[in-house]
């Protein structure tokens, strides 16, 4: 078991700077998901843990051990790839052995370890038939298998789940996680999919462009995300985002065709800045029914029905703000959610009530929180 | 209606294909009946003065009066066709070994490293293809038997062949290398494999098809070949098969068409062997990479 330093680590590919200065600790036995879009760099950083990508600057510690210049093999981790990477050519048995074998382990120890990984995994019956022979889900669950017989101080999963169907991908979500819980074995897990990294992690960190955006808890990141990329990235529906100004020393926020008082929890925020612009955002969940009884503080907001989703528990509404004429504007559009039964009708006009102690305020030029960690 | 007129097409169709068969088929069909028949001359029919059509007619279609093994027997008793195919088979086989061997590394070098002359080194590979191989014939000829002393030698013609055969292997390898995911090496190397043991026993046995295709050219580029066999193997021990083939009916003696047929057929089992046992491997092989497996 070992924690995973990443210290001040570089990546460049020629002048093209694809990781910038990371830092980040993921601690002993903990579950971290690496989360951002295709791009920022995520893969790139569990390829380096991995020592498939070299380090261009800084340092990666794998528990006390610098692993710079360290073999892949000799790092102690196991990697579940995408695509899986198990070899075709060989039965389940031999690809979960291929390891052991060249570590030369002696056959006893090793058909301990592979009995044990396949029952926990549900697959001994599988152990003689070759990949090809494989669903999806039997693969990947091979995979797994393949990195636990290893065991490693740190596993390494990069999207494993991303070839699965949706359903599929639900099961053994719960079943990665399962197996992280029992076997408290530390890992990291690269994902997109912000449903996956909020259900799985014990800790997220999200990543732009090769920049740290913010590292915490999933309900740190949902509750008070850093900055617009954060609090847009983490959530689904996303949080809605319009530009509104501070007016009357900091007690109101004025958009088009929108007033909202500030509620008192961030009235320090806009105290004595009247007249600047601030990014409110509100969260779909935050913006409901006229009709629904609320002990929180809220203030209406008229919208133009755009868009009715029913999903059955509940139904989304996608709805413009404004007197603008220009009602597609997307700067205007809010999603807020109503009770099922009340469903509204394609360019309805109607009102639903914003709960104003849950709004988050951004800075529109620097992007970052305005309040507590943001200022 | 439309069926109708389907099955008419069809009629057409079948009747072009049936006279392709048989402009395929008529030469061949020639070969043997002049192997079987036991003579050496190709006219085996004696037209009377005065032929009718049914004696033209007798005289072009290929079927012997007799049918007797005894050209076979003679090339092989008489004549020292067994030698020369032995010489094919040792030229062949080596030819085979070195190229398959060497295009395989190479291959796998082009496909996953990068060094300084990679694409030069590719480049040059495609170049060469775009001569005719005589081209070559006479600076081969100064290296090899000039130079190297290998003239009537084993060794000299299978290097020949090696240089003709690697350039496409290479090329044919590394485009089913590149087909091969990255990820099966990033994890055998995380399983604690070496690049020599990653390619032995990851890449290898992936590429069998590629490997089977890329032996069978090479085979056959150093079995069918005749031109620098000739210019090289002085010596008449030294003849390689389609080599002492042409002895048969080349010279100013007596033509042999009999034993020229009967070596021929014999010449060609091996590959029509080869063919028939690499066919899974062929088929997979040569479309490689062109659809998702």
């Amino acid at each position: 078991m070992a924690g995973v330093i990443f210290d001040r680590v570089n990546k460049c590919y020629g002048d093209t700077e694809v990781i910038r200065e990371l830092n980040l600790e993921i601690r002993d036995q903990e579950f971290m998901v690496l989360v951002g879009p295709s791009g920022c760099g995520k893969s790139t950083a569990l390829r380096m843990i991995a020592g498939l990508e070299e380090i261009t600057g800084g340092q990666i510690r794998i528990g006390d051990r610098v692993v710079n210049n360290v073999a892949p093999k000799d790092r102690d981790i196991a990697m579940v790839f995408q695509s899986y990477a198990l070899y075709p050519h060989m039965s389940v048995r031999e690809n979960m052995d291929f390891g052991l074998r060249l570590k030369k382990m002696d056959r006893g120890e090793m058909d301990q370890r592979i009995d044990e990984a396949s029952r926990i995994l549900g697959i001994e019956k599988l152990l003689e038939r070759r990949p090809k022979h494989l669903s999806g889900g039997q693969r990947q669950r091979v995979a797994v298998g393949r990195a636990i017989v290893r065991q490693p101080s740190v596993f390494l999963f990069d999207e494993p789940l991303s070839n699965l169907d949706a359903k599929l991908r639900v099961q053994m979500r719960a079943e990665i996680t399962g197996l992280q819980h029992r076997l408290k074995t530390t890992t990291i897990y690269v994902t997109h999919d912000q449903v996956e990294a909020m259900t799985m992690g014990h800790r997220i960190a999200v990543l732009h462009d090769g920049d740290l955006q913010q590292v915490g808890t999933p309900l740190e990141l949902y509750e008070t995300p850093r900055n617009l990329f954060v609090a847009r990235f983490i959530g689904t529906p996303p949080m809605n985002f319009f530009r509104a100004t501070i007016a009357d020393d900091g007690a109101r926020l004025t958009a088009d065709g929108v007033e909202l008082p500030v509620h008192d929890s961030l009235r320090r925020i806009t105290q004595g800045r009247s007249g600047k612009e601030v990014m409110v955002g509100i969260r779909p969940e935050n913006l409901y029914d006229v009709k629904r009884q609320t002990d929180h503080p809220t203030a209406r907001i008229r919208l133009k029905v755009a868009l009715v989703e029913t999903l059955g528990h509940e139904v989304l509404v996608h709805g413009h703000f404004g007197s603008d004429e220009r009602e597609t504007d997307p700067s205007k559009l809010l999603v807020g959610k109503v009770d099922p039964h009340s469903e509204p009708e394609l360019n309805q006009e109607i009102e639903m009530q914003a709960r104003l102690d849950s709004l988050h305020l951004y800075d529109p030029e620097t992007e970052a929180r305005l309040g507590e960690e943001g200022e | 209606m439309s069926k109708r007129e389907d099955s008419v097409g069809h009629v057409w169709q079948h009747l072009i294909l049936i006279v392709m068969v048989l402009v395929t088929v008529y030469p061949i069909l020639w070969v043997l009946t002049v192997a079987f028949s036991g003579q050496q001359n190709l006219a085996f029919i004696d037209l009377p003065a005065d032929p009718t059509l049914g004696d033209r007619l007798r005289a072009i279609i290929p079927w012997p009066e007799q049918v007797t093994m005894s050209n076979f027997v003679a090339v092989f008793r008489d004549q020292p066709f067994g030698r020369w195919l032995l010489n094919s088979v040792v030229v062949s086989a080596a030819t085979t070994l070195v190229g398959v061997f060497l295009a395989c590394t190479a291959a796998y070098a082009f496909s996953r490293f990068n060094f300084p002359g990679r694409r030069a080194g590719m480049m040059s590979f495609l170049i060469s293809q775009m001569f005719p191989g005589t081209l070559t014939l006479i600076p081969l000829y100064i290296i090899i038997v000039e130079w190297l002393r290998l003239g009537s030698n084993y060794l000299g013609l299978v290097l020949m062949y090696a240089t003709i055969a690697i350039p496409f292997c290479v090329w044919m390898l590394k485009g089913y290398f590149d087909t091969i995911p990255r990820e099966l090496e990033e994890s055998a190397l995380i399983d604690g494999a070496s690049p020599a043991m990653i390619f032995w026993k990851i890449i290898l046995p992936l590429a069998k098809p590629a490997v089977a295709v890329t032996a069978l050219f090479s085979f056959m580029t150093a079995w069918n070949e005749f031109i620098l066999a000739l210019t090289i193997m002085d010596k008449e021990s030294m003849y390689t098969a389609p080599v002492g083939l042409r002895f048969f009916v080349g010279g100013f003696a007596e033509q042999q068409w009999g034993f020229f047929a009967a070596g021929s057929i014999v010449a060609a089992l091996p590959v029509v062997v080869l063919f028939l046992m690499l066919q899974r491997y062929l088929i997979s092989g040569l479309t490689a990479g062109s659809v998702k497996g």
